[in-house]
């Protein structure tokens, strides 16, 4: 077993700026001193995409500081990319500032477009090859959500499994649709390399508990991957949900202001209210939000300003 | 002429958002032409509201064909144009993004739906279209390669080039896209500009719809001026792309449109502090500028300028 580790930093790409900066998403690579032979199982953990989203700042970290605390466990290679989407992070931009453009719109990319894709080409040729790749979500600004994995259906045969070991609440198998392919998650499952999407939280937000729990589902991964032979943290069973109507999309019938009353991640029975709409120049209530049938609350609307559309939450029926 | 209210979003504390359209003659659904869909597209506005001027002189002169009805939406997203937002005012969602769109679902998927479940009835759509990229065109029609494309009748727009694309993913929630799988024959028009308005590309770009109007016999009128090409056919495989190394001050050397031989100098980067030259871009090959960035300063690994390259027995 491995005294001690090794931390090695560096980037994916880099891409010069117009005055006087360079832009580079940085790694840090973490793995075993030691000169055993044989190839190292590898961990990818990727999170800022959306740089409005940020509770996976603190999974970092959290990892870090616990791989830091008993290096000897350590058995493989833990790569860790805070910030695919630097700009995005440092100037609470969810998108790539400049482009105005969904960064997890891009992939798979090419090696001779404009930056943006040559940016998102360099990550897919970084990531793949990984025995693992989480990739860490925190929502919008506007919803929170329970810690939950979701899965293309395409690609559940081999995710299920080790999203069963991440200690997340739920794991949501959704179709497949033709505009997510453009996603990171689906450009590396589709070529090989498992990908893993976790949404928790909210944006612009750490919440310091869901935090903690993906961390001890990182943790237990990584312990069945054979990266990790520390002590197993205590993993939650997710309800895994594939059915094609498992969920009800509740969204505003008018423009308002939401009030939540229902809470988060607590089972409702038909009739409940889940929120309501309201009109604070008149006083009037413009809209009574009620569950249809029973079911568990995985996301509410945190943005109290809704149009008429906006999600202000998600039932998973039970 | 008739104005109808396409779709209507309420709001809390703004006026309700209506999308208007102008239907001018009566019967078959034979053309719908629609403007803005970003916050920024101004050209794209102003370039259908020359057309309606244009629809009203041939309605009431009686050049719109018996039993042929025109509709023209000048503006799916009047709310982020008057706060200067690019997408949408609250989420940041591009209606063009959304269709064919979900009348059940978040706001854009509605406006997209509630404005698809009109248009999509027409013979042909037309969109003033604004591409990703910020810079400057060569005017052009594009599509998207679906299968379903009719580049027999994008050439008569008279255009100097027709586009086509291979279909990404992405694409797919475009209005181009949709229109072709429901069976509409779709084409994008790109102007040159895109939030500054330039009159004559506007001008070029109505003459070349009323002249498409014509030939598919939705209008008898006489079309002066404008665009008389012969349209060039492109694909992706035409268009050269020169990416920049440096990053800097950007400016070009050539203009949209010229033809350029291999060697020509198109566009320098300079050192933004000291002013020195960091990089020239040079044509690859003989070929005219397609697009060219426009913006003042520029990243590194750019596609900064495209050539219209036609290969040997092209
Ligand atoms: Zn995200």
């Amino acid at each position: 077993m491995a005294r001690e580790i090794k931390s090695e930093l560096g980037s994916v790409c880099e891409v010069k700026l117009p005055i006087g900066e360079t832009l580079a998403i940085k790694r840090n690579r973490i793995l075993p001193v030691d000169t055993a032979q044989g190839k190292r199982k590898r961990i990818g953990i990727v999170t800022g995409i959306h740089g409005d989203e940020l509770e996976g700042q603190y999974v970092c970290y959290e990892v870090l500081r616990r791989i830091r605390e008993q290096p000897e466990c350590l058995t493989g290679i833990v790569d860790v990319y805070p910030a695919m989407n630097p700009m995005g992070i440092d100037s609470m931009t969810r998108g790539i500032p400049g482009f105005d453009l969904d960064m997890n719109r891009i992939f798979p990319g090419s090696g001779d477009g404009a930056m943006t894709e040559y940016v998102a080409h360099k990550i897919i040729e970084e990531l793949s090859g990984a025995d693992l790749i989480v990739d860490i979500h925190a929502s919008n600004i506007y919803l929170t959500e329970i810690p939950q994995i979701r899965i293309n259906e395409l690609h559940s045969d081999v995710l299920v499994p080790l999203a069963c070991h991440m200690n997340v609440d739920f794991v949501w198998v959704h179709a497949s649709s033709t505009v997510l392919e453009s996603t990171l998650a689906y450009s590396l499952n589709s070529t090989g390399t498992p990908t893993l999407v976790v949404e928790a939280g909210v944006g612009m937000r750490i919440t310091k508990a869901y935090g903690a729990q993906l961390a001890d589902g990182l943790m237990n991964t990584m312990r069945t991957l054979g990266i990790w032979q520390g002590a197993a943290y205590p993993a939650r069973e997710p309800i895994v949900d594939a059915r094609a109507d498992g969920v009800v999309f509740f969204n505003a019938p008018k423009a308002g202001i939401f009030v939540p009353e229902a809470k988060h991640w607590t089972t409702l029975e038909r009739g409940d209210v889940v929120g309501r709409i309201v009109n604070p120049l008149t006083g009037d209530v413009l809209a009574e939000i009620t569950t249809p049938e029973r079911g568990i609350l995985f996301t509410i609307r945190e943005y109290p300003v809704v149009d008429e559309g906006s999600l202000v939450g998600r039932l998973l029926k039970r | 002429m008739k104005k109808n209210i396409i779709y209507e979003l309420n709001a809390l504390y703004r006026e309700p958002m209506q999308v208007v359209g102008y239907e001018f003659g009566a019967g078959e659904k034979s053309v719908c032409v629609v403007g803005s869909m970003r916050g920024n597209e101004v050209q794209q506005m102003f370039a259908c509201s020359r057309l309606i001027e244009r629809l009203k002189q041939l309605e009431a002169r009686q050049e719109i064909a018996a039993g042929k009805s025109i509709l023209v939406i000048p503006c799916v997203n009047s709310y982020s144009m008057n706060i200067g937002k690019r997408f949408w005012s609250t989420d940041n969602t591009d209606i063009n993004r959304m269709f064919p769109g979900y009348d059940m679902g978040e706001t854009t998927q509605r406006i997209a739906a509630g404005v698809f479940a009109v248009i999509k009835e027409y013979g042909i759509g037309i969109q003033f279209a604004s591409n990703y990229m910020s810079g400057r065109f060569l005017p052009h029609i594009r599509m998207m390669q679906t299968g379903f494309e009719d580049i027999e009748t994008a050439k008569k727009f008279a255009f100097p080039y027709v586009v086509t694309r291979n279909t990404r993913p992405f694409d797919t929630t475009t209005l181009n896209y949709n229109w072709q799988i429901w069976e509409t024959r779709a084409f994008s028009v790109y102007t040159t500009d895109t939030e500054e308005i330039d009159r004559q590309s506007a001008s070029d770009a109505v003459k070349a719809i009323e002249r498409l109007l014509n030939e598919e016999g939705i209008v008898h009128s006489t079309v002066n001026g404008g665009y008389h090409y012969q349209s060039q056919v492109l694909c992706d495989d035409n268009l050269l792309s020169v990416r920049c190394r440096e990053a800097g001050i950007y400016e070009n050397r050539a203009f949209v449109g010229e033809e350029v031989t291999k060697g020509q100098l198109l566009a320098v980067i300079t050192d933004p502090y000291e002013g020195g030259v960091l990089e020239e871009l040079r044509a690859p090959a003989d070929g005219t500028v397609f697009f060219q960035h426009k913006a003042p300063l520029i990243y590194a690994d750019t596609a900064a300028v495209k050539l219209v390259y036609l290969s040997a027995g092209s």
